[in-house]
């Protein structure tokens, strides 16, 4: 169970850096006679039965305003690998496109989409997670090793944070800031903002680990050698918070993926022509769109497929890890 | 107590962090060019002229008396007035997943935890899992799909356009009709956690040595699960319940935006995009007093089912 997680998360992890290297087309090319453009239907043997290497009958449009598309199967064009430097892609895309899963609403490659987003999404909720341990050591630990009124004031501002209604904070917070950035900046804040209401997480751990070691002889030992605090607290007492900080970390990172989703989704996060997952779901909010053009909710597939690498991992180990799991909000 | 606080912090926040906020407004009657003086009244009329501070106070000194003012958004309408309507909408659609995510997640539970193998039981367990990795973001978007495909189900809203005229028992009858899309969308994750969570205290109960006595004193084997196993196992459980209430909320605001459920996760979100900082601050402040509510609710219950919860208390 643990090994399929991982290899799950592995899989999704690997596409999403070789996206160039993998994604048959650009992710940000509108192709205006594709626009709500079904997956492309693969085939393998022909009409006469013979088999073929997979080949499909580019499609020709048959109603642009219904976006109603049928395949010409008076054409054929082959898969090719190793081509125009990616892994696979079709033989000639001025004969006719493949979209593996489809196209959006302009006509954009929703597999390259998907690859291509899948790097911002996970990007940012990585980056999240690290500034929520990074946040959460330094807060943690300064209120553990030094105690007194520091540590009561810092706890009880984790528990604050923490019983929070987390949404409503990360609205409250994305909607002083002005809504029109830079992609970059966009990043950048939402891995501020994740942070900022992730951090208690880690903190209230580490404190509590920090607090106890502290009165353990080695740290006593360090001390009566001369060593400082800072050389006590990094050195000798925050390796003991390793085990803590990689549960926190398969905890928060769903978590995170899951909240850029929703914040693109709602049109708060990211604007559209970034692709990431969540804007790609916004294009699904319409439900006539959605019904009409159900492959439009592929994003929510890569979340899903994350989401269930997280917990098969989680729910394959043993302990402490499983125990909080099911425990921890989001 | 700490609830109190907690409700007083989140208010004033809200407060203070739409007032930094850029625009507002009367930034649209700039747009629309207005002149300098009729801008200035405007200003003067919502208290925007006056000093931060000073407006926080008089804020503070109305929301203690849960008067948060007049919404800019819907004119000539109370904020508290709205934000009630709305979370009453919110808690019943609340209510009704969590029951729905207890009474199909218990059960469950005790079956695949007594059933450490098995057809049944691996079966559940995989469907958890299943569920488990399924944020109502994801199920309610594929629910609305299914709805709008197969017309089996309302796609969205709570009731119908036609529903308000005629009379009590049909507007029930049209609402519990709209229900099941969201609340079931809300309750699939929550089902797996409790499914979860049952099961690994049940298996962890019926290895305990009593168990074994008693199967061995002649109880049948669906009694000794049903009636010893499941009392012994559950309170474990019943502890979770104080958390849900938070991912209760921050699923009810997505279920609510994609299913259109005119909810408080929806007036708020509203609020926001319309800049209405009072509608806010009553939309967060109502969002926190639910979740102390909750808090509280579940603590006081679980003080009383388990008595050591008493003794131990804030370790």
């Amino acid at each position: 169970m643990r090994r399929t997680g991982l290899v799950l998360i592995a899989f999704v992890a690997v596409l999403a850096a070789a996206a160039p290297l993998v994604s048959p087309h650009d992710p940000a090319t509108k192709y205006d006679d594709r626009m709500h453009a079904p997956p492309t239907r693969l085939h393998l043997r022909d009409e006469a039965g013979n088999w073929h290497w997979p080949f499909f009958h580019p499609l020709r449009l048959a109603d642009r305003l219904e976006s109603r598309f049928e395949e010409d199967a008076s054409r054929t064009v082959r898969l090719k690998l190793f081509t125009r430097g990616v892994l696979i892609a079709e033989e000639d895309p001025a004969a006719g496109l493949w979209l593996p899963l489809g196209a959006d609403s302009y006509g954009r490659d929703l597999f390259a989409r998907i690859l291509y987003g899948a790097r911002v999404s996970l990007g940012v909720s990585l980056l999240a997670v690290l500034g929520s341990l990074l946040l959460g050591v330094i807060v943690g630990s300064v209120a553990g090793y030094f105690g007194g009124a520091l540590d009561e004031a810092l706890m009880r501002l984790a528990e604050m944070v923490v019983v929070l209604p987390t949404v409503y904070l990360v609205l409250a917070l994305r909607a002083v800031l002005p809504l029109v950035l830079e992609p970059a900046q966009i990043f950048a804040l939402m891995a501020g903002i994740f942070a900022l209401v992730g951090w208690p997480f880690v903190a209230r751990g580490v404190r509590g680990i920090v607090a106890s070691e502290r009165r353990r002889e080695y740290a006593e030992a360090a001390r009566a050698a001369g060593a400082g605090h800072a050389r006590i607290l990094v050195r000798h007492l925050l390796p003991a918070t390793a085990g803590h900080l990689g549960i926190q970390a398969t905890l928060l990172l769903p978590a995170f993926i899951l909240a850029e989703a929703t914040l693109s989704f709602v049109g708060v996060g990211f604007l559209d022509p970034t692709p990431t997952w969540g804007t790609m779901l916004h294009d699904a909010a319409s439900v006539s769109a959605l019904a009409q053009f159900p492959w439009l909710l592929a994003p929510a597939g890569g979340i899903f497929v994350v989401v269930l690498g997280v917990n098969l991992v989680v729910q394959g180990s043993r302990g402490e890890r499983r125990a909080r799991a099911l425990r921890h909000v989001w | 107590m700490f609830a109190l606080l907690l409700v007083f912090f989140v208010s004033s926040g809200a407060v203070l962090l739409t007032r930094v906020a850029p625009g507002s407004v009367v930034a649209d009657l700039v747009a629309a060019g207005a002149s300098r003086a009729e801008i200035q009244r405007e200003r003067a009329r919502y208290g925007l002229d006056r000093p931060i501070l000073e407006q926080y106070a008089s804020w503070l000194s109305h929301a203690a008396r849960m008067d948060f003012g007049e919404s800019l958004m819907y004119p000539g309408q109370r904020v508290s007035a709205l934000v009630r309507d709305r979370a009453g909408n919110t808690a019943v659609l609340a209510i009704v997943a969590l029951a729905l995510a207890t009474l199909a997640g218990i059960p469950l539970g005790v079956v695949s935890g007594s059933r450490r193998s098995g057809v049944l039981g691996g079966a559940i367990r995989t469907v958890s899992l299943v569920c488990l990795s399924l944020p109502p973001l994801v199920t309610s978007l594929v629910l609305v799909l299914v709805a709008a495909r197969t017309g089996w189900f309302p796609i969205g809203g709570m009731t119908s356009i036609d529903a308000t005229s005629a009379g009590w028992l049909p507007w029930l009858r049209d609402v519990a009709w709209h229900l099941p899309l969201p609340s079931v969308a809300l309750a699939l994750p929550m089902a797996a956690v409790l499914e979860r969570l049952q099961s690994q205290s049940i298996g962890e109960t019926l290895r305990e040595p009593y168990m074994l006595a008693t199967l061995a004193r002649g109880v049948g084997r669906g009694r000794l699960v049903w009636r010893d196993g499941f009392k012994a196992s559950v309170g474990p459980v019943a502890s979770i319940y104080g958390l849900m209430i938070g991912s209760l909320l921050s699923g009810s605001f997505v279920v609510e935006i994609v299913t259109s459920w005119p909810g408080l996760g929806r007036l708020m979100f509203d609020a926001l995009r319309a800049r209405d900082l009072y509608l806010v601050a009553g939309c967060a402040t109502l969002g926190s007093v639910f979740l102390a509510a909750g808090t509280l609710v579940s603590d006081v219950a679980l003080a009383l089912a388990d008595p050591r919860v008493r003794v131990e208390d804030r370790a």
